[in-house]
């Protein structure tokens, strides 16, 4: 009898211990916000151009994380973004809705320009400046060629050019052998077919 | 002998130091005993706007403008970045992209000169012959208005090393005179001719830096060159603390970090410079530029170039204006014909390929090499599978797996291969060299380096760009509520029994999902 008392004396000791120690790591070790965001969020290219359907690169990962979009919405990501959050999210990868473009870049024709700072509001990622009725331009370093500007503009003196390659971001290309292209190519395959 | 041994014998002094790995290649040093030549002028000249590791330079002349032989052209824009003069007197006939000695094959903007034969020099720029008791820093600001880069191929500018830091002082200049790349001999002549004013050269450097000891380092098959330098240092009266050391040959040993550790045993760390551990290395060509930019107040104009291989009539070792374009000097030394031929820009291990002779020699040209399509293509034929002989481990100077990495980089696993240390390859060839399956492994590293490069990029840039984008937000929903606040206050004061929400809703869903995190955000700030 007395041993049956120990027993649940000391289990149930040991569990008040055990609730106690996580309430108080749930306390201290609290996370704000849901982890999975923030790592799909890391792996987009923050254009937040609006192509998947959602206002912004965050909004899009937050639906990505609880299961209402598919992986394979962002277009500028291109198959290697869809890749690694098919990954991320455990799901089997699947093809991309639209072909991604070459990387653009916005520019205003500043002479037909009216100064109504309409592009200015609809830029996400503040990349163009001006005032109103003052030459707008954008700053090419930060423009992320998402197109939202040109469609605001009431003068259409907004065009996307192709950006410029410049000397110092060329890379070598895989070496034309045939045992680097073969791998190449069964790489591309494997990962098309998952 | 075990490395081991080899390692506990170089500790004691019982064995020189000396780096690990390197390869023999066969030096083919045609023009060892050929005397420096002057180079006619050519009738028009190219300078690129970036001759230089760092930032591109801007004209600052147009089309039309009378200029001077030493008159600068191109202003630098940025701190890491040397000015361009103009290499003869005469005309600036148009400024437009040209192509460059670069593997891409892409151009940059350069400026275009019409020599008009009379070769009149620029004199602004005054010789300071009393240099022994200048400011360190003036002759600084010397070499850097002088546009001196590295002249031994890799034009890092030079104004940056010569300085003197409290927290790094320079105890070792170390003139690097080891030229191991095949074929090249523009050191070596340089060293045979001028020793003397290469010497005065590195009195100026130890001067500038305060270095109390120098070593002139130079390899074995260059006997002529080192008794030179030897004969010129015991006829100079302020060469104290300075020797010449002649090393056995081997390939890469003219490689910065692999020379200092061969002179000196200290290793440079990964990621640092050689003033970290006290050392300042400087090629010969480039000591000797400084001199004459200090001495003679001569901007960098000219710089000598070997001209050879197996494809062209006349090799030659040549002293050439930048600017001229190669085909000048390949017809020179009697060479027209360009087809079945591959052009080489720089020596045969670490040298550029390329496609066309239509290039200027631009800071970097220590060679222009010919070489017929069999002896090149020798070299990588058909690449066949591993086999895990390990020969490449064994020749590379800095201890690297180069077969693993190639097989990171073929299977784009470049994350890996930079724990590899992928970046510390220097792609000095000698794994490619000894490779008996003809695997382009240098090839592979560079393509793994520039993917990564670009990953990198990337990452960077979408880190920017959502850190703006939260900042907008951020501000669109503080503006709302500072907005709706006055609203809120205008009410209270003409009607105050009615009360109104202080924060106003965004409109639509999309706009709700980007308005909460912005305002919870804001608010934080705002605490």
């Amino acid at each position: 009898m007395t041993g049956l008392l120990y027993a649940l004396a000391s289990l149930g000791a040991f569990a008040l211990v055990a609730g106690i120690v996580l309430a108080i790591a749930q306390k201290v070790f609290h996370i704000e916000g849901d982890p999975m965001v923030d790592k799909l969020d890391a792996l987009l290219p923050q254009t937040q151009c609006g192509q998947c359907g959602y206002p912004g690169c965050k909004p899009y990962a937050t639906a990505v994380a609880c299961g209402e979009a598919d992986v394979n919405h962002c277009v500028p990501g291109g198959e290697r973004t869809m890749l690694q959050i098919a990954d991320l999210m455990g799901v089997e990868p699947k093809d991309l809705e639209a072909e991604p473009v070459a990387p653009m870049l916005a520019f205003v024709r500043e002479d037909e320009c009216i100064g109504c700072t309409l592009c200015i509001k609809a830029c996400p990622v503040d990349a163009i400046i001006g005032a109103p009725k003052q030459y707008h331009t954008v700053i090419a370093d930060h423009c992320t060629g998402c197109t939202l500007c040109v469609e605001p503009c009431p003068v259409d003196c907004i065009d996307m050019l192709m950006k410029p390659e410049l000397i110092e971001h060329w890379s070598w290309p895989l070496p034309d052998t045939k045992r680097a292209q073969l791998g190449h190519e069964r790489r591309e395959q494997h990962a098309g077919h998952g | 002998m075990p490395a081991m041994v080899r390692k506990l014998a170089q500790r004691l002094g019982m064995l020189q130091h000396s780096f690990v790995g390197g390869v023999h290649p066969n030096m083919h040093k045609l023009t060892a005993d050929m005397v420096i030549e002057d180079v006619e002028l050519a009738p028009m000249f190219v300078l690129p706007m970036k001759q230089h590791i760092g930032e591109i330079c801007s004209p600052m002349v147009n089309v039309g403008d009378k200029v001077l032989r030493g008159q600068k052209i191109a202003r630098s824009e940025g701190y890491l970045s040397v000015p361009v003069h103009a290499p003869t007197s005469g005309r600036v006939v148009k400024i437009e992209e040209h192509a460059i000695p670069h593997p891409s094959g892409m151009g940059l903007p350069s400026i275009f000169i019409e020599s008009d034969g009379d070769d009149l020099s620029d004199q602004s720029i005054a010789p300071i012959s009393d240099w022994i008791n200048t400011d360190p820093t003036l002759l600084r600001e010397r070499a850097r208005m002088c546009g001196l880069a590295g002249l031994g191929g890799a034009v890092f500018p030079t104004f940056i090393k010569l300085v003197q830091d409290k927290r790094f002082p320079i105890e070792t200049v170390v003139l690097n005179g080891i030229e191991c790349e095949p074929y090249l001999t523009n050191d070596h002549r340089l060293m045979c001719e001028q020793s003397d004013a290469i010497l005065e050269g590195m009195a100026i450097i130890r001067h500038m830096v305060g270095a109390a000891s120098g070593i002139i380092a130079i390899e074995d098959n260059k006997p002529d060159a080192a008794q030179k330098m030897q004969q010129a240092l015991d006829a100079r009266d302020d060469m104290d603390g300075v020797s010449v050391v002649v090393l056995p040959t081997r390939y890469p040993q003219g490689s910065e970090k692999q020379l200092i550790y061969t002179l000196t045993g200290r290793e440079v760390p990964a990621g640092k410079l050689p003033m970290h551990i006290g050392v300042l290395c400087q090629n010969v060509g480039t000591t000797k530029a400084l001199r004459d930019a200090v001495v003679l107040g001569k901007p960098l104009t000219e710089r000598i170039v070997t001209v050879s291989g197996d494809a062209l009539p006349n090799p030659a070792n040549l002293r050439v204006r930048i600017g001229t374009p190669v085909r000048t000097l390949f017809a020179r030394q009697g060479l027209d014909d360009f087809s079945d031929i591959q052009i080489v820009h720089g020596g045969p291990m670490m040298g550029e390929r390329l496609k066309h002779p239509d290039f200027p020699v631009v800071k970097s040209s220590t060679g222009l090499l010919v070489m017929s399509r069999p002896a090149m293509g020798a070299a990588h034929k058909v690449e066949q599978p591993c086999i895990r002989c390990g020969h490449c481990s064994e020749a590379c100077p800095i201890s690297l797996v180069p077969n693993l990495l190639a097989d990171q980089c073929r299977s784009d696993q470049f994350e890996k291969a930079a724990q590899y240390d992928l970046f510390d390859c220097i792609e000095c060839g000698a794994c490619s060299y000894v490779c008996p399956s003809n695997i382009p492994l240098v090839h592979y590293f560079r393509y793994g380096k520039g993917q990564l490069a670009l990953q990198r990029r990337e990452q960077a840039f979408a880190e920017a760009s959502r850190k703006r984008s939260e900042a907008r937000d951020a501000r669109i929903a503080r503006e709302n509520a500072e907005k709706a606040a006055r609203r809120s206050q205008v009410r209270q004061t003409h009607a105050p029994k009615v009360e109104t929400p202080k924060v106003d809703v965004p409109k639509t869903d999309a706009d709700k999902a980007v308005g909460e995190t912005a305002e919870s955000k804001s608010v934080e700030s705002k605490e």
